[in-house]
């Protein structure tokens, strides 16, 4: 992939809903995980059912809103966690 | 011996898991076992799929202990969380703490499943007796 596309981890039913275990988001310059949400939501309108309830999490720890993110970084997403 | 954590695909040993924490300094080992449960909410299940993100969970459950830590007066702790297909009755989580009295074992241990099933990224599918599947994500109703 090119450097203007970020691939994003995908895990649970956000994963079997894409129907792939990493999904290739289209990014611009200075991209945060607000417009990464957005990203996802317009490219990938499968994950729609989910939407505004995915966590993003930024090289292993959950992002807020206003982080921005880099293609070098290891980008996940995946709804909310129900272990135990 | 240090604290483990640890994401296993076999049955958790939680016999080892427990010797692990035990020690002569402390008075009280507790330990919390989760179990696949048969009916939830009046609905029948026959098995579980347990999926995680390992690197996240990992360093997830290693703040929960640092968190742990900071509360109470714990010696040791031990969290093992078994991922894949189990069926009623097994254990899917098993967390052992010690401490020189018991009531430190006791709120860290509640503590711990507690925020382990609010932030660690695990996740179960739920295998109901009528033959569906369904993904649990609290606040979000099935399709």
């Amino acid at each position: 992939m090119t450097a203007s596309s970020i691939q994003v981890r995908l895990f649970a039913r956000a994963r079997e809903l894409a129907g792939s275990e990493t999904i290739s988001v289209k990014a611009v310059d200075n991209m945060t995980v607000a417009g990464l949400r957005s990203a996802i939501a317009e490219q990938y309108p499968e994950l729609q059912s989910l939407s505004g309830q995915l966590f993003i999490a930024i090289d292993n720890a959950y992002a807020g809103e206003e982080q921005s993110l880099t293609a070098e970084q290891e980008i996940a997403c995946f709804p909310p966690v129900s272990g135990g | 011996m240090p604290d483990s954590i640890a994401i296993v695909e076999e049955p958790i040993d939680y016999t080892a898991l427990t010797e692990q924490v035990r020690s002569n300094a402390c008075g009280a080992v507790v330990l919390f076992m989760g179990t696949v449960r048969e009916m939830t909410q009046g609905k029948q299940t026959v098995a579980l799929d347990y999926e995680a993100y390992p690197e996240m969970a990992y360093k997830t459950m290693q703040q929960l202990i640092d968190e742990a830590r900071a509360k109470w007066d714990v010696h040791l702790i031990g969290i093992e969380h078994r991922i894949g297909h189990l069926t009623l009755g097994e254990i899917s989580v098993a967390i052992a703490v010690s401490s020189a009295h018991r009531s430190e074992a006791f709120e860290a241990g509640r503590f711990l499943i507690d925020r382990l099933k609010e932030i660690v990224p695990i996740w179960k599918k739920e295998n109901w007796a009528d033959g569906t599947t369904e993904w649990e994500h609290p606040g979000i109703t099935a399709e």
